[in-house]
């Protein structure tokens, strides 16, 4: 298990902060998307049927077309995610590397120390 | 013998065998609790959509379809998109920082004993609301389905509840997920099957479905069943289904029996994958809803439906309408198969809760709890939580309306659990009171809601069967059958209100960054057991 001082270093660390501002730059928009398109589901269907009755291709409205094209919104969001969340392991390994030599840095030095 | 019974009893020997195989690998509390976290990305998955889809998804959602068209069919989306919340915010996060349940997460950077001990209360509450909507919902339909063989309401529900004890007790997660597996292949073979069936009732082609969709026979009048409208009427309707999405958008993230899945995965990118998964399986099925509530409209109509069982029987009877009895048979079996993966991974899930974080951290309250001594009390509240079930199902009856059951446990996690899972990964000055106060507020104005809504509260005319009556003779308080509006912002409100008006919480402030780092990179999670 990491030391108390590794956690402070590793929150404090450029790279890490580059990480975090990677996700939310995708997280934030993404889920306010989603909740903004899945919401007007409900709120066009129940405040404005007579539009959403509109017939589009033979009988199928424009009600069932937008509740049907919610699956798909859904399963798009999730491919960009996981397709950003692999940039992001990336991101994430480099931090953990980073932290990995900066303590085997450590650790040789503090040999030294007592050697010498 | 009757082909449903048979069916039935081949699932259950599968089961009870996989429970023998794995009764002898869950020995030590990651094993018990988390299967050793070595399930992979799409073994969890289909386990997820096998926990997530209950018989109120196949059986419930097809009838609401079959019955009021296009209304019912917007209730099938909710359950695909909520999953968006779980993978791009609790999913990596929860599996990075916790060990077997929600309340570890909270309990990282808080003071354990209160966290756990509301967080527990939380979970309990949720569970057990689940659990007697399926084990009501699951004797009414064992002893309908299995109609004449002799099995009454009380057999079904005593049946239902020693198995899911079975499977818990002895074989622990590891028996649970592969009964969960089991029961999602089973559910999508059916549903695949049955709209296949349905497509070719139509000779393969959409237009002539679509069409006798716009012209149902309702009530001796022709019904566009496309139209929106036949179920959310003003002026609350409207209201209600946003509600109602609220709560399922923000609730599914906060059910613990879902979140305990995600601690039987080696990491965090592997449970990433298993949400994947899980959204491909669960989008199918919701979109093959369409097929199974219009067919059930079309094929078998409305009248017949509820002349022969009800709303509820809408799938089953269209398996029997579209190929015969034997096939009534098997949809059946599967919505049997249904049940009992839901009720052991409830069961499993609130074991878990009580004997981690009530019985070890909060009235033992020990520092370094004993693993043994969690999984043998574990095993003890399975049987009390089969018990209770079980009693408190068959003192209800078969009568009784559960329906609104299943949407309060989900105003509740999202009213409760949601708000403090998410301010405790994001929200550096949170605190201990305002997790309490979050939890508390959540809990308490869902169900305070739920009493005074019309689910509970009404007045029926004197013709209205005893069974059928409101709990409470009183015109409704609060109009709305879903709290989600009111209760998911209280939730949030209390929270926040708690945390401003308590001290800043150093050890909180510190730990932070510590939470942070271990959320987003892994760094110190809890690896899987060497085999």
């Amino acid at each position: 298990m990491p030391e108390r001082r590794d956690w402070d270093s590793v929150a404090a660390d450029p790279d890490f902060k580059n990480l975090m501002a990677a996700k939310r730059r995708f997280i934030i928009p993404a889920t306010i998307f989603f909740i903004a398109y899945y919401f007007a589901l409900p709120i066009l269907v129940g405040y404005a049927p007579e539009l959403m009755a509109t017939p589009v291709i033979g009988p199928v409205n424009l009600a069932y077309l937008f509740a049907l094209s919610q699956f798909f919104m859904a399963w798009l969001i999730a491919f960009l995610y996981v397709r950003a969340a692999n940039r992001f392991d990336r991101l994430a390994a480099a931090v953990l590397q980073n932290l990995q030599s900066r303590n085997d840095l450590r650790d040789n030095c503090g040999d030294k120390e007592q050697h010498g | 013998m009757n082909a449903a019974l048979l069916m039935f009893l081949v699932f259950i020997v599968i089961t009870l065998g996989i429970t023998y195989w794995a009764a002898r690998r869950s020995t030590g509390a990651s094993n018990y609790f988390a299967a050793g976290r070595r399930i992979t990305g799409w073994q969890n998955g289909i386990a997820v959509a096998g926990d997530y889809m209950s018989a109120a998804s196949f059986l419930g959602i097809a009838g609401m379809i079959a019955f009021q068209g296009f209304d019912g069919f917007m209730y099938s989306v909710g359950w695909l998109v909520a999953y968006l919340t779980v993978l791009l915010i609790v999913a990596e996060p929860l599996r990075n920082t916790g060990q077997y349940t929600m309340a570890d997460v909270l309990a990282y950077r808080l003071r354990p004993r209160p966290v756990r001990a509301m967080a527990a209360l939380s979970t309990l509450t949720v569970s057990t609301l689940y659990m007697i909507a399926q084990m009501v919902g699951a004797g009414t339909l064992v002893a309908l389905l299995l109609k004449g063989s002799g099995i009454t309401f009380n057999v079904a529900v005593t049946g239902v509840g020693l198995l899911m004890v079975a499977y818990v007790v002895f074989g622990g997660m590891l028996a649970t997920t592969w009964v969960q597996i089991i029961k999602a292949i089973l559910l999508m073979s059916g549903t695949i099957l049955l709209s296949g069936l349905v497509l070719g009732h139509f000779d393969f082609s959409l237009a002539k479905f679509f069409d006798a969709i716009a012209h149902v026979e309702d009530g001796g009048k022709i019904v566009n069943f496309l139209q929106p409208g036949l179920r959310y009427k003003p002026p609350w309707g409207p209201l209600d289904l946003i509600s109602l999405g609220l709560a399922l958008i923000f609730g599914t993230a906060g059910l613990p029996h879902i979140l305990v899945r995600f601690y039987t995965v080696p990491d965090a990118k592997t449970a990433r994958v298993s949400v994947v998964w899980a959204m491909a399986i669960i989008g199918s099925f919701y979109i093959m809803t369409t097929f199974l509530g219009f067919g059930a409209a079309t094929i078998v109509g409305k009248s017949f439906i509820a002349n022969n069982g009800g709303i509820n029987m809408s799938a089953p009877l269209l398996a029997q309408k579209l190929v015969g009895d034997v096939f009534f048979a098997f949809i059946s079996a599967i919505a049997f198969a249904t049940i009992l993966a839901v009720v052991a991974g409830l069961t499993i899930s609130a074991s878990t809760s009580f004997a981690h974080d009530l019985y070890s951290n909060v009235i033992r309250h020990q520092e370094a709890p004993n693993p043994q001594q969690e999984v043998r009390v574990a095993r003890i509240t399975a049987f009390v939580v089969g018990a209770v079930s079980i009693g408190i199902a068959i003192i209800l009856g078969p009568a009784f309306n559960v329906a609104f059951l299943v949407g309060l446990a989900f105003a509740v996690a999202a009213s409760a659990n949601l708000p403090v899972i998410v301010l405790s990964i994001l929200w550096r000055r949170f605190t201990t009171e305002g997790a309490v106060a979050g939890l508390a507020t959540g809990l308490l104005s869902s169900l305070v809601l739920i009493v005074i809504s019309p689910s509970i509260m009404g007045v029926d005319g004197p013709g209205v069967a005893a069974t059928a009556r409101h709990l409470i003779q009183r015109p409704p308080i609060f109009p709305l059958e879903n709290p989600g509006i009111v209760s998911i912002p209280l939730g949030f409100m209390g929270a926040i209100i708690g945390t401003l008006m308590s001290r800043v919480d150093a050890d909180s402030h510190t730990k932070f960054a510590e939470l942070e780092v271990r959320a987003n990179t892994g760094l110190g999670s809890e690896k899987a057991s060497a085999h």
